[in-house]
């Protein structure tokens, strides 16, 4: 019987939050479709993970072992995953929409004459897959029509939790998949970070996050004033890092920072996906914009629409106020 | 070296979008366009490459015949020459669909090095890049803030979650995806947009598919709101003083 696939990914020896979260739309997916549910990991020694998976409400996990698999590279990773596919047949696989998926998926699909149903945020009876588009302000219901169907799950979109208790462990099975150096054209070298941070985000109470519509760099001490008066961090929007408006490590989301302060301010923010990944765990969200359709809304518990201009100073001196 | 870099041409950021009346996309000609801003950025670091080691800068794009204005913006910033593959119907094709399309021009041109935007801002998916890799039989790294030439091939740093980069290693031919931010865009001079005029912009019909599409766009509809959102209304001044007392009394934050 076919089976719904879900590739997982670790790091550091764990599985990835968003792994956890791929393995819950894939068991929404399994259910939908009365399919039973496998997971996948890859990597060149897996015999120490045998326990790991004990628990996890899974029918079967795939160990696709390889010395070439140690370090990711998308050929690798494409071979292997091509051959296990090819040899188990399964109807769907399902993804993490993560920097690595991002970089081998696509191929993946492709071999299969597929395409990725990339970043998906919901799964409907059918199955439907949602996805969003035009940054955010549009959602798109998206069918398969062939298989297998390959999908990637969007960080934050499923409940890690949802995956349930496993009453017997997983069955295993081992894959070799038959890899030659030669077939490898990337060489990847160690992963390394910029200078040392200065400013640590994710242990921020309060953060006050500004995005393009701020619109210079000279005008960011508007919004600085803002944070002063609360206490908070100041942080940033992709494209205002990109500007050189505030240094890079002041970003949220996916490619910056993942933040979940009690409170944050978001202002002149349109809210774009990578931005709502990086914030959405925010207990309290404000957001300050003068597009009274802008994503950010979607996601916020207190909005203000109007100019930032006007409003972040009035904000500013009325928190002075209401301290004293 | 011969560089070709895949445009896209998008609805403007700010754009007021319709959803048009058979629901499967949004009424076009209600909406001003713009070149993909990921693929801006493609465009700006093939410019430097080309100043730094020579060659040339093939822009080429697969769209209806308004397309062509983003091709014209490309030429007027530098590129040598352009083409236009005419997909009036871009909306109904998925990734694959794109890819091949692209991949036909493409090979009749046998470049060095393809460059394109990591994603397009409408619809986001991030695989025509490395879709035409894998249909040209080329090695390709996504998300790419630095290339370097190096005697062997390329050198490129790849942006990774949280902060975390990767350099990688690669011979040519190869395709990158360029991510916002890597370099410090241009804008076209007068002198470019009029010498623009007199570069060739080659337009080619799309060739038939021998596949259908795997994937179909159904339906557009707005997002599901994930909160219940109080919208403080009044002047700047009213609704400042409302959102203070809530963050006082309410959320505790000050």
């Amino acid at each position: 019987m076919s089976a719904t696939f879900v590739i997982l990914e670790e790091r550091d020896g764990a599985l990835t939050q968003l792994s956890l979260e791929t393995l819950a739309a894939g068991k929404r997916l399994a259910e939908t479709m009365q399919l039973p549910l496998h997971a996948v990991l890859l990597g060149d020694d897996l015999s120490s993970h045998n326990t790991q998976f004990a628990e996890i409400n899974i029918a079967r996990i795939h160990f696709v072992e390889h010395p070439l698999l140690k370090k990711y590279t998308a050929d690798a990773f494409t071979l292997a995953l091509e051959q296990l596919i090819r040899a188990t047949q399964p109807a769907f696989v399902v993804l993490p929409h993560s920097y690595q998926v991002r970089d081998y998926a696509p191929r993946l699909a492709a071999r299969f004459g597929q395409s990725l149903i990339s970043d998906v945020v919901a799964i409907h009876d059918g199955p439907i897959f949602v996805r969003q588009l035009f940054q955010g302000k549009l959602n798109a219901d998206y069918h398969a029509l062939g298989s297998p169907a390959f999908v990637s799950i969007q960080a934050g979109a499923f409940r890690a939790d949802a995956i349930g208790a496993a009453a017997i462990p997983p069955e295993i099975s081992n894959f070799a998949p038959q890899l030659a150096a030669e077939q490898i054209r990337t060489n990847p070298s160690e992963k390394f970070r910029e200078a040392a941070a200065t400013v640590d985000l994710s242990a921020a109470e309060k953060i006050v996050s500004v995005g393009r519509g701020v619109g210079s760099a000279e005008k960011i001490a508007v919004i600085e004033e803002l944070a002063r008066a609360l206490g908070a961090e100041l942080a940033g929007s992709r494209p205002v890092c990109d500007n050189g408006w505030l240094p890079m490590e002041r970003q949220v989301g996916s490619s910056g920072h993942t933040v979940a302060p009690k409170l944050y301010i978001a202002i002149g923010i349109s809210g774009a996906i990578q931005h709502l990944v990086g914030m959405k765990g925010a207990n309290t969200i404000v957001a300050i914009n003068k597009d009274e359709h802008a994503p950010i809304f979607e996601v916020a518990d207190y909005g203000i629409v109007g100019d930032l201009f006007d409003v972040v100073p009035a904000l500013t001196a009325a928190v002075k106020a209401a301290k004293s | 070296m011969k560089i070709i870099v895949a445009i896209k041409q998008v609805p403007e950021r700010d754009a007021p979008l319709r959803i048009a009346a058979d629901g499967r996309w949004i009424e076009d000609s209600a909406v001003g366009y713009t070149i993909n801003d990921p693929d801006a950025y493609a465009l700006e670091e093939a410019l430097q490459l080309k100043e730094k080691h020579g060659g040339e800068v093939i822009a080429l794009t697969l769209g209806p015949e308004r397309a062509a204005a983003a091709l014209r913006d490309a030429l007027a910033k530098g590129a040598d020459r352009a083409i236009h593959v005419l997909e009036e119907n871009i909306a109904v094709l998925d990734s694959l669909g794109i890819a091949s399309q692209l991949a036909a021009a493409v090979r009749t041109e046998s470049p060095d090095l393809i460059l394109t935007g990591l994603q397009s801002d409408d619809l986001g998916a991030g695989q025509t890049g490395v879709v035409l890799a894998e249909l040209l039989g080329i090695p390709s790294a996504t998300i790419v803030m630095q290339v370097e030439v190096t005697d062997v091939g390329l050198r490129v740093k790849r942006e990774l979650e949280d902060g975390w980069f990767q350099h990688i290693e690669m011979p040519l031919p190869a395709l990158l995806t360029i991510q916002s931010g890597i370099n410090k865009l241009r804008y076209a001079t007068l002198m470019g947009i009029k010498k623009a005029k007199t570069k060739d912009l080659k337009v080619m019909e799309a060739a038939p598919l021998n596949t259908s599409a795997a994937v179909s766009l159904e339906r557009l509809h707005p997002p599901e709101k994930l909160k219940r959102t109080q919208m403080i209304s009044g002047t700047a001044v009213e609704a400042a003083t409302k959102l203070a007392e809530i963050l006082k009394n309410e959320v505790h934050a000050i």
